[in-house]
C-alpha cells in the first residue's frame, strides 16, 4: 500500500517541479530579452541623443569640461536658428529636395515599367536582364566613382546637381526593380487575364490594376529611393566642390567643420536636421520601410 | 439553319475591326512594348554600370597623366607598396569583423525581440531601426564628436566608471576599433530586421513538435531555427560584406585614413588617390582590386537567392 | 448571345505535347455546356482558347459565326468566371462590375443601370460599395459573375468557378448559376471536373479525356448511354462496377460468367446485339444502383438474384454501401439501410440485368 502510494505522490512533485521550472525558464527568458532590448537601445539611441543634446548647448557650454556632458543646462535653440537663417545651408536644403525629387520620379517611373515588363510580358533576353539587375544591385557605389567621374566631368557636370541626378539611378534603379518584379510576380495571373477579357490594354493594366494592387510595394520602392539619394555620400562627396551645389550631407560635412575650433553644437544641428526628413518618413511609414528592406530577401 | 445567313454576315463584320491584329501579331506586339518598357532600365545598366565598369578597367591601364598605356603597371606599383598592403589588410580585417559582429548581434537581437510579446515588438523594433534610417555620413559626424580627443563622451563615461580615456582616433588601433564600432553601431540594426522576417516565417508547429520530440530550447535553435534560416543568414552576411567592403562614409568622416594612411579602406584610398591626389588610373585601380572579391561573394548570393526560389517553387 | 463553332481544334505547347487534339464542337444559342473530366484532360485548355488566352495551334473556332482565331481576347464579346475569381482587390464590389464597361466607354448612367440590374439578379445590392476583401467565398462568386452579366456578352466561360467553395456553398451557389442563366439566357461554357455539377447544370455534357472529346450528350443520356468504358465510369457516383466476364451461350439464352461461378442472364432483347461476342471475354458493367436488396413486390424485369458477401459496409443514412471483393475485383452495391449487413456474412442481392452494360476491352468501347 505504501508503496502505491509512494510512487504517485513521488511522479507529482517531479512534475510539480518541472512547471514550476519551465514557468521559471520562461520568466528568466523573457528578462533576458527586455534586458538585451533595453541595453541595445541604449546603445542604438545613445549617439543621437548626444547629438540633439549638444545641438542645444551653446558653445560655452560644450566646452566646458565640468560636469557630464549628457546633459543640457542652458538649453538654445540658437544653434538651429543659425542654420536655419544661412542662405548656404538652406541652399544645401533645397539641393538635397531638388535632386531626391528628381531621382526618386525617374526612378519608379524606370523601375515600376521594367518590373512589370519583367515579371509579367516577358521577351527576348528578359531572364538575363532579371539576373542583371539583381547583379548590379551587388555593385557598390565605391567601385564605380572614378570612371563616374570622369565620365560627369566630361559632360561637363561636375560641380553641378544635375550631374548628381545622373548618376543617382545606379544606387535606386536595380533595388526598387528588383522588389517591384517580386511584388508583381505575387499578383496573380486571372487579374491580369481577367484584366484583358474586360478590355484592358497593357497601359491600362499596369496603371489600373497593377499599380494599385502593388501600392505597398510602389510605397516601399519609393521610400528606398528616397532615402538612398538623401543619404548619398560617395557620389557628391566627388562629384562637388562648390558649397552652392552641394546637397545636405557633403554640405554638412565639408562646410560646418571650419578650421579648428570646430562649431560643435551648429555642426550636430546641421546633422540633425539634415537627417531629418527620412527620420520623419520612416516614423510614419515603418511598416512599409521594412517591407521594403526586408522584400529584396524574402521575395528574391 | 436560319441564323447561318445573319452570322456569316456577322463573321466577316467582327474580323475586320481590328484588321490584321491576329493574336500572334498580338503576341509579338507585346514582346515589343515589353522591351521598350524595359529600355529605360537597360539604359541605365549598360550606360551607368557596365560601361563605367568596362571604362574603369581601361583607365586603370593608363598612366597618371592619361596619355599612354602602361597595361598592368598601376597595379604592380600598388602592389609594392606598402600602404597598399596595409589597405587590403585593413580593409579585409574591417570587413570581416564588422560583418562577424553585425551578423552575431543582430541574431541575438533579433532573437529576443521575437521572444516578447508581439504587442511591444513593433516599439521595440522602431527604437533599435533609427540608426540604420539615419543617413551613415550624418551618424559618424555624432560619433566623430563622441570620440573626439578633449570632448569625449564616451570618455568621460569610462572614467565616471573609473576607467582611463581612450585615444579614440588618436592611435592606429584604437582607431580601427573605433571604426568598426560604428559601423556594428548602423548595420546591426539591418541584419536584426532581416533575421526578425526569416524567425517570423518559421512556423509554430516545428517548435511545437520538436518540443514534443524533447529538443531543448538550445536544441530547437540549433535544429529548426538556424537550418530553417541558413539561407537568409547566408545571403544577409554576403550582401553585407559586399557593402560593409566598399564602405566610404564612415572612415571618410571618423579618420579620413588618418592617423598617417593607417585605417583607409578600398574606397577611401582610391578616393585619396583617384579624387584628391588626380591620380586617375591609379584610383580606378585601387577600386578595381574589389571586383574579385565582389564577384565571388555576388556567386554564392546568386546561388544563394537560386536555391530559395528554387526551394519555395 | 450567339453559338460557337469549335472545329478540329489542336493545342500543341512547344516540345509537341498536345493538350488538345481535334476537337469538334458546336454549341448552340442560349446553350449550357458543361466541359467535364480529369485532370489534364484539355477541357481548361478549350476554354481558355475560346477565351482567347491561349493561342489555337490548328482548327478554327467560331463564335457568333465569325471566326475569332486571331482576335484577341478584349474584342471577342466574351466573358469568363475565374476559379479564384480575379476580383481586383483595390476596387469595390461596383467598380470591379463597371471596369469592363468603363473600358468600353460605356456611359456612367448605362454602366449604373446594367450594374444595378446584375446586383439584384445576384442579390448583391447590399454589397455594392465593399471591397472584396471584406466579402465571403460565396458573394465574391456572385460579384465575379456579376462582372460577366454587366457586359452582356455573347457568352459566358465559367473555369471551375465552385471548386474553392465549401461542399454547402458549392451545391447552392450551383442552383445559382442555374437561375442566372435561366434568367439572362446567354450561351454558356463551364469547365468542371465535378461530374454532379456537370450532370445538374448542363444541356448537355462533353466529356473529355487526353485531349479528346469521349461524349456528347444530355446527363440522362450520358448516365444511361455511355459511348465508353471511360465515360460510364467517370458520370455517376459511386462509380460503375466493371466486373471481368465471359459471354457464354446456354440452353438457348446468352449468359455473363463472372468470377466465382456467377452466371448471369442477358436479358432477351439484347442478345442479338451481344451475340457476336457469344465466346469472348468482355467487362461486365452494372451501377451499384443497379445491384440492390432483393426487394419484396419488385416488379423490375430482369432481376437476377446473386449471393455476395460484403467485406466493407458503409451506412450512408439514406442508404448502405457495401463492398465486395470478386477476385481481386472490388465491386460495391446500393442497399437498403434497414436490410442487416456486415461484413463477412452472405447477402442476397439482386443485379437489374435491363441496366446491364457490356464493354469490349480491345476498344474499351460500350457494345
Amino acid at each position: 500500500m505504501s508503496a502505491t502510494a509512494a510512487s504517485p505522490s513521488a511522479a507529482v512533485p517531479g512534475l510539480g517541479r518541472r512547471i514550476g521550472s519551465l514557468r521559471k525558464e520562461r520568466r528568466w527568458a523573457l528578462l533576458t530579452a527586455y534586458i538585451s532590448l533595453v541595453v541595445a537601445a541604449i546603445v542604438m539611441l545613445a549617439p543621437p541623443f548626444y547629438m540633439l543634446i549638444t545641438s542645444l548647448k551653446t558653445s560655452a557650454e560644450i566646452s566646458d569640461l565640468s560636469g557630464t556632458p549628457w546633459i543640457v543646462r542652458n538649453p538654445t535653440l540658437d544653434n538651429y536658428w543659425a542654420l536655419i537663417s544661412d542662405p548656404m545651408f538652406r541652399g544645401f536644403f533645397f539641393n538635397s529636395v531638388k535632386i531626391t525629387v528628381c531621382v526618386v520620379a525617374i526612378t519608379m517611373v524606370i523601375s515600376v515599367f521594367a518590373a512589370f515588363s519583367l515579371a509579367r510580358m516577358k521577351f527576348f533576353g528578359s531572364g538575363v536582364l532579371a539576373t542583371g539587375v539583381f547583379l548590379t544591385y551587388l555593385v557598390p557605389d565605391t567601385l564605380l566613382f572614378i570612371p563616374l567621374y570622369q565620365i560627369v566631368g566630361n559632360l561637363g557636370l561636375l560641380n553641378s546637381i544635375w550631374g548628381l541626378v545622373l548618376v543617382y539611378p545606379t544606387l535606386t534603379v536595380p533595388f526598387c526593380t528588383w522588389i517591384m518584379i517580386g511584388y508583381f510576380a505575387s499578383i496573380p495571373k486571372e487579374l491580369d487575364e481577367a484584366a484583358l477579357i474586360d478590355g484592358a490594354n497593357w497601359m491600362q493594366m499596369l496603371t489600373r490594376i497593377f499599380i494599385p494592387v502593388a501600392l505597398p510595394g510602389i510605397i516601399a520602392a519609393t521610400i528606398f529611393a528616397f532615402t538612398v539619394s538623401w543619404a548619398a555620400f560617395v557620389y557628391p562627396t566627388a562629384f562637388i566642390t562648390r558649397p552652392d551645389e552641394m546637397p545636405l550631407t557633403i554640405g554638412v560635412v565639408s562646410q560646418l567643420i571650419r578650421g579648428d575650433t570646430f562649431a560643435w553644437g551648429q555642426l550636430m544641428a546641421g546633422a540633425l536636421l539634415a537627417a531629418l526628413p527620412p527620420v520623419i518618413v520612416y516614423a510614419f511609414l515603418m511598416d512599409y520601410y521594412v517591407a521594403g528592406l526586408t522584400a529584396g530577401a524574402t521575395k528574391g | 439553319m436560319a441564323l447561318d445567313a445573319t452570322t456569316a454576315t456577322a463573321g466577316p463584320a467582327m474580323a475586320p475591326a481590328r484588321p490584321g491584329l491576329t493574336l500572334q501579331r498580338f503576341a509579338r506586339r507585346r514582346s515589343t512594348i515589353a522591351f521598350l518598357m524595359a529600355l529605360p532600365l537597360i539604359t541605365v545598366i549598360a550606360g551607368l554600370v557596365a560601361w563605367p565598369a568596362g571604362y574603369a578597367i581601361y583607365l586603370s591601364t593608363l598612366n597618371r597623366r592619361m596619355t599612354s598605356f602602361i597595361g598592368l603597371g598601376n597595379f604592380e606599383i600598388l602592389l609594392d607598396s606598402e600602404t597598399f598592403l596595409m589597405v587590403i589588410w585593413q580593409s579585409c580585417f574591417f570587413a570581416i569583423t564588422a560583418v562577424v559582429l553585425k551578423a552575431l548581434l543582430g541574431f541575438w537581437l533579433a532573437h529576443q525581440l521575437h521572444h516578447i510579446p508581439t504587442k511591444g515588438q513593433r516599439i521595440w523594433r522602431g527604437l533599435l531601426l533609427l540608426p540604420w534610417v539615419v543617413p551613415p555620413a550624418l551618424s559618424t559626424l555624432g560619433w566623430w564628436w563622441m570620440f573626439d580627443p578633449s570632448y569625449s563622451s564616451l570618455n568621460w563615461i569610462l572614467n565616471a566608471i573609473g576607467a582611463p580615456s581612450v585615444p579614440w582616433l588618436g592611435e592606429p588601433w584604437w582607431a580601427r576599433i573605433s571604426v568598426i564600432i560604428v559601423n556594428v553601431w548602423a548595420g546591426t540594426p539591418f541584419f536584426m530586421i532581416m533575421y526578425l522576417a526569416a524567425l517570423k516565417s518559421v512556423p509554430d508547429q516545428l517548435y511545437e513538435a520538436a518540443a514534443i520530440d524533447g529538443a531543448t530550447g538550445w536544441q530547437g535553435l540549433r535544429y529548426v531555427t538556424l537550418p530553417m534560416m541558413r539561407n537568409i543568414i547566408s545571403i544577409t552576411v554576403l550582401f553585407s560584406l559586399i557593402v560593409t567592403f566598399a564602405n566610404y562614409d564612415i572612415v571618410r568622416v571618423l579618420t579620413n585614413g588618418g592617423p598617417r594612411d593607417l585605417t583607409h579602406v578600398f574606397a577611401s584610398y582610391a578616393f585619396q588617390v583617384g579624387v584628391l591626389a588626380g591620380n586617375i588610373p591609379r584610383g580606378a585601380a585601387v577600386s578595381l582590386f574589389m571586383f574579385p572579391l565582389l564577384a565571388i561573394v555576388a556567386f554564392f548570393v546568386l546561388r544563394g537567392v537560386n536555391q530559395r526560389s528554387k526551394e519555395m517553387a | 448571345m450567339a453559338q460557337v463553332s469549335i472545329r478540329k481544334v489542336v493545342k500543341e505547347y512547344e516540345g509537341g505535347v498536345q493538350a488538345v487534339k481535334g476537337i469538334d464542337l458546336e454549341i448552340a444559342d442560349h446553350e449550357f455546356v458543361v466541359l467535364v473530366g480529369p485532370s489534364g484532360c484539355g477541357k481548361s485548355t478549350t476554354l481558355r482558347m475560346i477565351a482567347g488566352l491561349e493561342e489555337i495551334s490548328g482548327g478554327e473556332i467560331a463564335i457568333g459565326g465569325g471566326v475569332v482565331n486571331d482576335i484577341p481576347p478584349r474584342d471577342r464579346d466574351i466573358a469568363m468566371v475565374f476559379q479564384n475569381y480575379a476580383l481586383y482587390p483595390h476596387m469595390t464590389v461596383y467598380d470591379n462590375m463597371a471596369f469592363g464597361l468603363m473600358l468600353r466607354k460605356f456611359d456612367k448612367a448605362e454602366i449604373r443601370r446594367r450594374v444595378e440590374n446584375a446586383a439584384r439578379i445576384l442579390d448583391i445590392g447590399m454589397l455594392l460599395d465593399r471591397k472584396p476583401k471584406a466579402l465571403s467565398g460565396g458573394q465574391r462568386q456572385r460579384v465575379a459573375m456579376g462582372r460577366a452579366i454587366v457586359r452582356d456578352p455573347k457568352v459566358f466561360l465559367f473555369d471551375e468557378p465552385l471548386s474553392n467553395l465549401d461542399a454547402k456553398l458549392r451545391v447552392q451557389m450551383r442552383t445559382e448559376i442555374k437561375k442566372v442563366h435561366q434568367t439572362v439566357k446567354t450561351t454558356t461554357i463551364y469547365v468542371t471536373h465535378d461530374q454532379i455539377e456537370a450532370m445538374t447544370l448542363a444541356d448537355r455534357v462533353v466529356v473529355m479525356n487526353h485531349g479528346v472529346i469521349e461524349q456528347v450528350g444530355p446527363p440522362t443520356e450520358l448516365y444511361h448511354r455511355p459511348a465508353t468504358k471511360f465515360v460510364a465510369g467517370f458520370i455517376g457516383s459511386p462509380a460503375m462496377n466493371f466486373i471481368p466476364a465471359r459471354l457464354e451461350h446456354g440452353s438457348g439464352a446468352l449468359n455473363i460468367h463472372l468470377p466465382d461461378n456467377i452466371v448471369l442472364p442477358v436479358p432477351e432483347e439484347r442478345r442479338s446485339r451481344y451475340a457476336s461476342y457469344a465466346g469472348k471475354e468482355v467487362l461486365f458493367g452494372i451501377r451499384p444502383e443497379h445491384l440492390t436488396e432483393i426487394r419484396p413486390n419488385d416488379h423490375r424485369p430482369n432481376l437476377a438474384p446473386l449471393h455476395l458477401t460484403p467485406e466493407v459496409v458503409e451506412p450512408m443514412g439514406m442508404e448502405t454501401l457495401v463492398h465486395i471483393w470478386l477476385q481481386g475485383t472490388e465491386i460495391s452495391a446500393r442497399i437498403d439501410p434497414a436490410i442487416p449487413a456486415e461484413p463477412g456474412r452472405p447477402l442476397a442481392l439482386a443485379a437489374d440485368m435491363g441496366q446491364m452494360h457490356l464493354i469490349d476491352p480491345q476498344t474499351d468501347r460500350m457494345i
